[in-house]
């Protein structure tokens, strides 16, 4: 309806344009604790734990505590991006700020508002990852260009947790289930996906359990990647099976949003 | 303007904006709309009233392409709501009941925000902000957050808010449920302005003064189904009478004994509190009250209203 011949944007791109406009407001904090996290975990993890250990196992998996910490903790910084993300602001979309409602009275489409919102994720987790892997490099810990894989490493890894969580966050009445994800979910992710030690480390009936979280799989990936030398045939398991959550979650979120916002 | 439930459209008159045959509304085993037929036509203003849970505003969804039909046939602008949703969105404007402002943006970001889902060009976006938040009086607002606002203020940016796209019909949910007087005047005023301009609109409300300011024609909604339609004064004229004799007594007993009143009336209510006489010749009524010495604490003479009409047909019992 504006007169011009430009070709129209797609419909989930001017969704996906909100988010964007919408992160002006906290844009600046954002990008600080993007750049903090990694900076006091590394110091912390890597260099304070990192030498303790050092002096007495020498090397785990064959690098420095701090080489071996610091990619998993980009994985997991991603989890975590990829989980708050796929939260609070869902259930603000539907119930609190009821943006998704109003761009459903427009053009917008459920598909659209869902696919929009995903690829806002997807901006920050790059961010996230791209900020993280410039501070591992300040670290001296990035070795090779194969490094830079690292950081669609770290999208699909909190993509993985997003999807599944936003179709599961459209059906949610109050946020009271979100802090049961947390409790439950990232935080015993995060201590036993292999950030920290190897999940070889891990009780035998606990190591399947290890290998099923995404977080192991994101976690194996990025370090491999940032510390050169991936191994294609594991670097492509681990790459699918992220893959395939995010597509199993997106379909499910196809339908709960559908259920939802569509009544 | 003719009377018939459904007119007809005559050669020569532009297609209707909306039509609905049979329009059904489901929800599990609950039917909210009930096979309900309508048409709105270019350029007047229609409006659904009804007591709550009536099933407007699962119609208004339904019209704007928000809400799957359930049954029945349903052509908005020409287009089938299930295939087209996107084609007639582009087209309408939806003041929803429910505000759905963001209040951490700014009064005027919030225009621009929405403009863009219309692929509106930001900088034609920003002109047309600025003229609308001068028609919703909101222009010294333009760069304050949304959260602080009135609730007369909120409706005002929602509703500038649905005609930044331009659109052909404006639809509104309840647009001044909770507002003050002073807030749902001026929200006339500016409706009544868009009228003038030649938006056509769609309304619901549970305000009889509100349906007779703006409507031309409307329908009262009742358990999913029209009780009647047709002009708010056709309306008066069918279903009540010129005008309506309220008198209160002291007693009940006075109250009893001035029933016998009813043979002048063509119809009379008893309410707890007083009297109604519904008739053409009201004060040949009041005075013969008088003369028979029945001597009401007060009576006065109204014209009838549409708030008549309808309580007549959705009923006095509280709606929950």
């Amino acid at each position: 309806m504006t007169g011009s011949r430009r070709r129209a944007r797609p419909l989930w791109l001017r969704s996906l344009g909100y988010w964007a406009f919408q992160y002006k407001r906290t844009w600046r904090s954002s990008v600080t604790s993007s750049f903090l996290e990694p900076l006091l975990f590394l110091t912390a993890m890597g260099i304070g734990l990192g030498s303790l250990v050092d002096r007495h196992v020498h090397h785990v998996a064959g690098v420095s505590y701090l080489a071996f910490v610091g990619p998993g903790l980009l994985a997991s910084a991603a989890m975590q991006v990829g989980t708050s993300e796929a939260t609070y602001p869902v259930m603000g979309a539907i119930k609190w700020i009821r943006t998704y409602f109003a761009m459903l009275a427009t053009p917008l489409r459920v598909i659209d508002v869902l696919t929009g919102h995903l690829a806002w994720i997807v901006v920050r987790l790059s961010m996230v990852s791209g900020i993280f892997l410039g501070v591992l490099a300040a670290f001296g810990l990035v070795r090779s260009w194969e490094a830079v894989l690292a950081l669609p490493a770290g999208v699909l890894t909190g993509l993985a947790f997003s999807a599944p969580i936003v179709a599961f966050a459209a059906t949610q009445e109050k946020d009271a289930a979100f802090s049961i994800i947390y409790r439950f979910g990232v935080v015993p992710l995060f201590l036993f996906s292999g950030i920290f030690f190897p999940i070889t480390l891990l009780p035998g009936w606990l190591q399947p359990v290890a290998w099923a979280t995404p977080l192991y799989h994101g976690v194996a990936l990025c370090r491999s990647l940032v510390l050169g030398g991936a191994p294609l045939g594991a670097s492509v398991v681990h790459a699918a099976y992220l893959l395939a959550l995010i597509a199993a979650g997106y379909a499910l979120a196809t339908v709960t949003y559908r259920r939802r916002l569509s009544v | 303007m003719p009377s018939a439930p459904h007119p007809a459209v005559a050669p020569g008159e532009p297609a209707p904006l909306v039509v609905a045959r049979g329009l059904v509304k489901r929800f599990g085993e609950f039917l909210a709309v009930d096979g309900v037929d309508f048409e709105i036509r270019r350029g007047e203003c229609f409006g659904f009233l009804g007591p709550n849970g009536a099933g407007k505003t699962s119609t208004m969804r339904m019209i704007a392409c928000m809400s799957p039909v359930s049954g029945g046939t349903l052509r908005v602008l020409g287009m089938d709501p299930a295939t087209d949703g996107p084609a007639i969105r582009s087209r309408l404007g939806l003041v929803p009941q429910e505000d759905s402002l963001d209040l951490e943006l700014t009064v005027l970001d919030n225009l621009i925000v929405y403009a863009r889902y219309f692929d509106i060009p930001r900088a034609v976006a920003r002109e047309r902000a600025m003229e609308l938040l001068d028609f919703a009086q909101l222009t010294e607002r333009a760069r304050d957050r949304v959260e602080p606002l009135s609730g007369g203020m909120k409706r005002r940016l929602t509703i500038a808010r649905a005609l930044v796209s331009r659109p052909d019909l404006i639809i509104l949910d309840e647009p001044t449920t909770g507002l003050d007087p002073q807030a749902r005047h001026l929200l006339w005023d500016r409706l009544y302005r868009l009228k003038q301009e030649g938006v056509t609109q769609v309304v619901t409300t549970h305000y009889m003064e509100e349906a007779e300011q703006l409507c031309d024609r409307l329908v009262i909604m009742d358990h999913g189904r029209f009780a009647a339609e047709g002009s708010p004064r056709e309306l008066i004229g069918r279903y009540s009478t010129r005008e309506v004799v309220e008198l209160r007594f002291a007693t009940h007993d006075d109250q009893t004994e001035a029933l016998s009143l009813a043979p002048m009336a063509q119809r009379i209510e008893a309410l707890p509190d007083r009297l109604l006489l519904y008739s053409d010749e009201g004060d040949a009524i009041l005075t013969e009250a008088h003369r028979r010495g029945y001597a009401p604490v007060s009576g006065l003479v109204r014209r009838s209203t549409l708030e008549d009409v309808f309580l007549r047909l959705t009923g006095r019992t509280l709606v929950d």
